[in-house]
């Protein structure tokens, strides 16, 4: 007999009191197991999603399970199953990192011998064992976040949700936290992430599931989602400065400043005729790197056929988009 | 109760202590200064001048009610204050994602909101054994008095914290509803005392019930009787205690 999904929802909808519809039908699976990756513009229905299965929203109609526990109908079980890493800080700001992840074991019904060892585990494990005793509002926004992770972590969930654990947190720190989750994925915790940092879901997860407009847009894995892309975007740094972009066959060249060429390439040509038509116009290259990471790419293509309007950026992000 | 609702409320519970003992200068103190002052001023100072009421020294007569005074506010202010402070910074949140049940988690705040008032209710009995001379009439009615309005009174504040939406609605109810009534309430006068029309308009006052009934166990004497007063109380503890569990069931104020 296989393994129920951890997360199986179906047909869910959810209409706020003031007539907004959030989610419109909401079908999704999530496998025991799984590194799952669920983005969305602003606004999309995440936080909703989120929110109902994490029980801090009500639903209107639909299914929820969680490991083939009902929200409906056995909603402590699956929440016994369950760890949240919320967006904002959602803890007592004036209480101790240790007393926090012992109190939370305690509502899970960890006894508060175990709760203090597993408190002392996790802490040590996201670096803010030294921090034990400090009042939690003079942490950094980065420990605060790791010590959000920990809390969740003490009763030890078979499905951790964490919706946005990396934002404003320093590129160091960021792998770190990484590297942790990553390591108790491999041990078996099954992890859905959403994230503004694309390239983080694409490299970390294994599904994905794109939600616009209270519908789910795209649900498939990282790798079939990633083959439907038919082209890239190289950025250029001249060796010396152009006044104008070079017209080259087969190639979309764009002018980004006296010394930067965009070029966006077709999936599956090869480099050398671009270089080979920029040396004939003696332009030289000085360096290359891809403009953005592939996730994003499709990820703006997805929501722009639903006419979201979305702010990408020239970086690593979807900016305000996600 | 199984093991993961008995650990929850411990928690809760132990959670609520060390808050009311951490920030010992806003919980404890301040009631017994208050306090003690009403008994130097109102006992000592006045009380000579105003004589016997039903027969019993005045400062005697206050002191059931400036004690229970005492329970009904820290009661209800602990627990208001409490949950309210947890919805305002969204720590709330980690009790309504857990599988800890309505009823543990109201019974959580409540305990702590009786421990509160309690803890209070002891210092100023203590302080009165300073400016008078009282022995308890009847023991274990006092205890079980004092402990349902502790209850009555920390559901109230539940309810007042779930509806709450800033830290003003939470002063609002104490100022403009509780202190009235309590001060009308019979704690410095005897109801037997008042014209027919405003007995009546006073035995609408629930905390009438709560404070005789108490009175009662302490001098063995009050102007309302236990019959009466007990399943008064007993009425509100039940009702509130349905209301609560509703609230928090159908995450009113709590989940959107």
């Amino acid at each position: 007999m296989s393994e129920a999904p951890a997360l199986a929802i179906r047909g869910l909808k959810k209409t706020y009191s003031n007539g907004v519809s959030a989610l419109k039908g909401v079908d999704l699976t999530v496998k025991a197991g799984d590194f799952f990756a669920l983005l969305g513009p602003n606004g999309a229905g995440k936080s909703t999603l989120i929110g109902i299965v994490s029980s801090l929203v009500n639903f209107s109609e639909g299914d929820v399970d969680v490991f083939g526990l009902s929200l409906r109908n056995q909603r402590a079980e699956a929440k016994q199953q369950l760890g949240l890493v919320p967006q904002e800080f959602n803890f007592n700001q004036f209480e101790k990192p240790f007393d926090i992840c012992v109190n939370s074991a305690g509502y899970y019904g960890v006894s508060r011998e175990l709760a203090k060892v597993r408190a002392e585990k996790y802490l040590t494990e996201l670096q803010l064992w030294d921090k034990r005793d400090a009042v939690s509002r003079t942490l950094s926004g980065g420990m605060k976040r790791r010590l959000m992770i920990a809390r969740a972590m003490v009763h030890e969930p078979r499905l951790l949700i964490l919706d946005e654990p990396t934002a404003g947190v320093d590129i160091e720190i960021r792998r770190s936290l990484w590297k942790f989750v990553q390591q108790i994925n491999a041990q078996g915790t099954t992890v859905i992430l959403t994230t503004h940092y694309l390239e983080e879901a694409e490299s970390l997860c294994r599904n994905i599931a794109i939600i616009d407009k209270g519908q789910i847009v795209e649900n498939t894995s990282m790798r079939a989602l990633l083959d439907k892309l038919d082209k890239e975007a190289f950025i250029l740094d001249l060796a010396a400065p152009v006044s104008e972009a070079p017209i080259i066959y087969g190639f979309n060249v764009q002018r980004l400043d006296s010394q930067t060429l965009e070029v966006e390439i077709p999936k599956g040509s090869e480099l050398n005729g671009l270089f080979g038509a920029l040396s004939a116009a003696g332009i030289g290259v000085r360096s290359l790197r891809n403009k953005s990471n592939r996730l994003e790419e499709l990820f703006v293509r997805l929501v722009d056929q639903g006419k979201v309007p979305v702010a990408a950026d020239n970086n690593k992000t979807v900016g305000a988009a996600i | 109760m199984n093991s993961l609702s008995w650990v929850a409320f411990k928690t809760i519970f132990l959670k609520e202590i060390s808050r009311i003992l951490r920030i010992w200068g806003q919980t404890l103190v301040p009631p017994a200064i208050t306090m003690s002052l009403y008994f130097l001023i109102f006992g000592n100072l006045i009380g000579g001048r105003i004589g016997d009421m039903n027969g019993i020294r005045y400062i005697e007569f206050i002191v059931p009610g400036l004690v229970m005074m005492s329970v009904i506010q820290n009661a209800y202010g602990n627990v208001a204050s409490s949950f309210f402070g947890s919805k305002f910074g969204k720590y709330v949140e980690e009790l309504l994602v857990s599988p800890t049940p309505a009823w543990v988690m109201l019974a959580g705040y409540v305990s702590g909101g009786v421990a509160r008032g309690l803890m209070v209710g002891a210092i100023v009995m203590l302080i009165s054994m300073f400016f008078s001379d009282l022995s308890l009439a009847h023991p274990i009615l006092t205890i079980f008095t004092v402990i349902l309005t502790a209850i009555v009174f920390s559901l109230a504040g539940f309810v007042n914290a779930v509806y709450a939406k800033k830290f003003d609605d939470i002063s609002i109810i104490p100022t403009f509803i509780l202190t009235p009534l309590t001060y009308l309430g019979g704690v410095f006068y005897a109801v037997s005392l008042l014209p027919p029309f405003w007995q009546k308009i006073t035995y609408l006052n629930p905390i009438l019930y709560m404070v005789e009934a108490f009175r009662y166990g302490i001098l063995g004497q009050s102007d309302v009787s236990l019959s009466v007063a007990l399943p008064v109380i007993c009425l509100f503890t039940l009702g509130l205690t349905y209301f609560c569990l509703s609230l928090i069931e159908r995450g009113v104020g709590l989940r959107s």
